[in-house]
């Protein structure tokens, strides 16, 4: 078919003068005359044809209302369906599995930047686990209040400066001094966006602020291990699968003496407390501000694990002690 | 008396740390430069956000248009002109144009003495602004350029009559009413100035028109999951949509007051620059 020359293996390059100069020649051809059909000069001339260069015919501004007005319909009209609550941004369900893939892999490398943990936690909010978590609600006389009341949990409505005033034995005070501490405040909770239910979207916000309350009641820090321990309490206690997700796969990325408190220590505390406290999504936290906190505790099952904070520090000393010892003894020559 | 004395030898200590030049951040004590860097921090992220969407939304050519921008303009005093220029920068507040003109006008024509008002509706913009100038090392307090918190519409601190060049990069289709902001311009500008403008604008090849519409409807979804920023990036869209198109956005100019209005379509119509000369 094709004799092997030298031409044909450098390519369609390689061919003879004349056909080089056939295969221009037609290009140039093709070029003229497609610039004569649709170039610049032949769109000018349809639009002055048209009536829509220099002297407009009657209906052209009108003309154009309508397709800039056609052209910003579609542009809005890419949800699924309008929206459902304010703030609500209605997602097709293959963006859905774009968000939870992309955050996944986000949230595992960077479990700090609390956009990552938001958009996850609303990613793998499916129906299911809402619906059930909303039944729950409704199966308890405190958790049907919420839900009628929908209470937002904000410094000016729980009124944190009069917290600090209270008996240092109230959950008020103790949630107070939780919060100074670890320089939080539950203002910076985002709003919920993605959940397409509006009762849904409550109930996942209402769980989404009530996570500070279980810090403060447990005495976890913010640090990633006492974040690890309450979020397998809520998986334990809620079934949140964002919680379950981080619990299992976050210990991945710890040191190795993290890891073995976790899994020693806090992570069994948090499977046994969360399953066999009361459903802490009942709870009505603004009312039990003023009440004892051993009190609390002991009406919802609910006991702190060893102090987090002290173990870390405890660590923290023991290696600041024992590089002073060997710094003091390299200078006084005993480890040449 | 003692305590008396006490007092003053405080005070007299505290005067001269801070003639030392240092200064307190929050609780800590810091040397007086290292405060505006760090109180530049904490206000960059809410401007910065806007750099990211203009490469997202251009794919990043936004640089190569701006740089064609200020090549055409050949901003500058020239060596044989006795006066400096005045540019005015206009909602530009991240300063890109503004500092680019700048250098292009010392490097081509050693014009160091022209003055530039950075003028933008947004304090944070501003903000990120000086950072950038900070963080270059040049350009900021220099008494060559302002940073001034002004509505492009009114320009209440500007003079009228006081500008040879006035310059505007994607920002005219975020003004409430175009004409006040173009009549504005007008009057700022002295006889002989150049009304500049850089804007998105109707793409005229209808092949890449499509490309683009389907391009406008996957954004503001992406921009939510990268950015969890749907509604900047469907303002976005909505706002280069109802952007005049290039002969319409003429009108306007040369209805304003301009003579010999005119347009540069770049990469097929995505974006225009616009000018007009005010007489």
């Amino acid at each position: 078919m094709f004799p092997i020359t030298r031409a044909t293996r450098k390519g369609a390059f390689a061919l003879s003068p004349p056909q080089n100069r056939t295969l221009l020649l037609e290009a140039l051809a093709g070029a003229v005359l497609g610039d004569l059909v649709f170039g610049r000069q032949a769109q000018l001339a349809d639009k002055m044809h048209r009536g829509e260069l220099h002297n407009r015919h009657d209906d052209y501004e009108e003309l154009q209302k309508e397709r800039t007005e056609r052209r910003l319909r579609t542009l809005r009209d890419t949800r699924p369906s309008p929206p459902n609550y304010p703030g609500h941004i209605p997602l097709h369900t293959s963006e859905k599995l774009l968000m939870f893939l992309v955050s996944g892999v986000r949230a595992f490398f960077h479990p700090e930047n609390g956009i990552n943990i938001v958009q996850l936690g609303e990613a793998s909010a499916f129906p299911v686990f809402l619906e059930s978590l909303k039944n729950t609600m409704l199966s308890d006389t405190t958790g049907r209040r919420i839900l009628r009341d929908k209470p937002d949990v904000k410094e000016d409505i729980l009124k944190m400066e009069t917290l600090e005033k209270l008996p240092k034995n109230t959950f008020g005070y103790v949630f107070y001094q939780w919060c100074r501490r670890q320089k939080v405040t539950p203002d910076t909770r985002a709003q919920v966006q993605y959940v397409d239910d509006p009762v849904h979207a409550f109930v996942f916000k209402r769980f989404r602020q009530c996570h500070d309350f279980y810090h403060a009641l447990n005495n976890a820090p913010i640090v990633i291990e006492g974040e690890i321990t309450i979020k397998a309490l809520e998986a334990a206690n809620m079934g949140v699968p964002m919680a379950a997700l981080g619990a299992l796969l976050a210990p991945l990325r710890l040191k190795p003496v993290q890891r073995k408190r976790l899994y020693e220590i806090y992570l069994p505390w948090a499977v046994r407390s969360g399953l066999s406290c009361k459903p802490l999504i009942n709870v009505y936290w603004e009312e039990q501000l003023m009440r004892d906190v051993g009190e609390l505790r002991a009406e919802l099952g609910i006991y702190p694990p060893p102090d987090l904070r002290a173990m870390r520090e405890a660590r923290k000393a023991e290696i600041k002690e024992l590089t002073a010892k060997y710094n003091i003894l390299a200078t006084k020559g005993v480890l040449r | 008396m003692l305590a008396r004395s006490i007092v003053s030898r405080r005070s007299i200590a505290t005067s001269a740390r801070l003639l030392n030049g240092t200064t307190h951040f929050g609780s800590k004590t810091v040397p007086t430069e290292q405060k505006e860097k760090l109180v530049g921090n904490v206000f960059s992220s809410v401007a910065s956000k806007y750099d990211v969407m203009n490469d997202v939304m251009s794919l990043g050519i936004h640089r190569l248009w701006k740089d064609h921008f200020i090549n055409k303009l050949d901003p500058g005093k020239r060596a044989n002109s006795r006066d400096p220029m005045q540019f005015i920068d206009v909602a530009g507040g991240s300063g890109d144009i503004a500092f680019g003109i700048l250098d292009y006008a010392k490097a081509k024509h050693g014009d160091t003495v022209s003055t530039m008002d950075v003028v933008d509706i947004n304090a944070d913009m501003l903000k990120e602004g000086e950072r950038r100038a900070l963080e270059q090392g040049r350009y900021h307090r220099d008494p060559r350029v302002r940073f001034m918190v002004q509505n492009g519409e009114t320009l209440d601190e500007i003079e009228s009559n006081s500008k040879d060049v006035y310059t505007v990069s994607f920002g005219i289709r975020n003004f409430t009413n175009i004409q006040a902001g173009l009549n504005t311009a007008y009057r700022v500008l002295k006889p002989g100035g150049l009304f500049y403008c850089l804007e998105f604008s109707k793409i005229e090849n209808p092949l890449l028109d499509c490309v683009y519409q389907q391009w406008a409807k996957v954004l503001p979804v992406m921009g939510s999951i990268v950015a969890n920023d749907y509604d900047s990036y469907q303002y976005l869209v909505e706002s280069i949509e109802r952007f005049p198109d290039q002969e319409s956005f003429k009108s306007m100019i040369s209805k304003a007051g301009f003579q010999s209005a005119g347009y540069e379509s770049l990469t097929g119509g995505i974006c225009a620059i616009h000018w007009g000369v005010k007489v």
